[in-house]
């Protein structure tokens, strides 16, 4: 079995890193394509 | 199963309530756009499936329980529709250097920043089941039980995924080895697809295939 110690460093790392992919994806403006979409929802929603 | 629950009274909703599962909706699009990105790997097809996955939450509005967690109910979603289009031979794992190579991790004091391009490309590499699992827990932030509802799922079976998606991917990163299976192996292309039809028929088999 390895010993997790050895790895903690470089598992933080990635550990962190997996959060600032998920995160630089979530701080990205909207693209207008997704507002387009959510703006035809609210006209079917009219109708 | 308890998804079909199709004659099942549905409360009605009022505009209030519609107005919100809009705004809620609306809000949770950058997590869905994040959690598709990291599951398939290209932002275009990551895009198009927030896109279904927008298109199908609409649709399905009334089944959703205002005051529960419009980031769960839509992931769930999300999730369906990847593995159905992943089914379908749509997603083939590619994944585009650009977006992630232009940053770097560089803690304090750290000599060998890891670059986060090897580590999508790492991730991408999981079978999908353990990668989706560390993605809801590991960067989404979902508990443990969270991710398992989202998976439909034993919480044991989620632990279990993030453990072993964990030590791979620590595995890959020390050792400089960052297999290139997703992309241009035919046999490891195949492979995904069985692990697949496994999640998707919620046997959860792939645990030992790797």
């Amino acid at each position: 079995m390895k010993i997790v110690k050895e790895g903690t460093k470089k598992d933080a790392d990635w550990a962190t890193g997996l959060k600032r992919l998920y995160d630089s994806v979530v701080e990205e403006p909207m693209p207008d394509s997704f507002k387009h979409l959510l703006s035809k929802l609210d006209d079917e929603q009219k109708r | 199963m308890s998804k079909d629950h199709k004659d099942r009274e549905l409360p009605d909703r009022s505009e209030d309530d519609k107005r919100a599962f809009k705004r809620e909706l609306t809000d949770v699009v950058p997590h869905l756009r994040a959690f598709a990105r990291g599951l398939c790997g290209r932002p275009d097809m990551a895009d198009d499936l927030v896109q279904e996955t927008l298109l199908k939450a609409w649709a399905a509005q009334e089944r959703f329980e205002p005051g529960t967690s419009m980031r769960a109910w839509t992931f769930v979603i999300l999730r369906n529709a990847y593995l159905t289009d992943m089914r379908r031979n749509r997603f083939r794992g590619d994944y585009d250097d650009n977006v992630a190579e232009r940053i770097l991790i560089a803690p304090a004091g750290q000599e060998e920043p890891l670059h986060l391009s090897d580590l999508h490309r790492a991730l991408l590499t999981l079978p999908p089941e353990r990668r989706e699992a560390l993605l809801l827990v590991g960067a989404g932030g979902f508990s443990y039980e969270e991710a398992a509802n989202i998976c439909r799922c034993a919480v044991g079976t989620i632990k279990s995924r993030v453990g072993r998606a964990r030590a791979a991917l620590s595995s890959m990163i020390e050792e400089g080895d960052i297999p290139d299976r997703s992309i241009h192996d035919p046999s490891a292309h195949r492979a995904i697809l069985e692990e697949l039809d496994d999640v998707a028929a919620g046997r959860g088999k792939a645990e030992a295939t790797r």
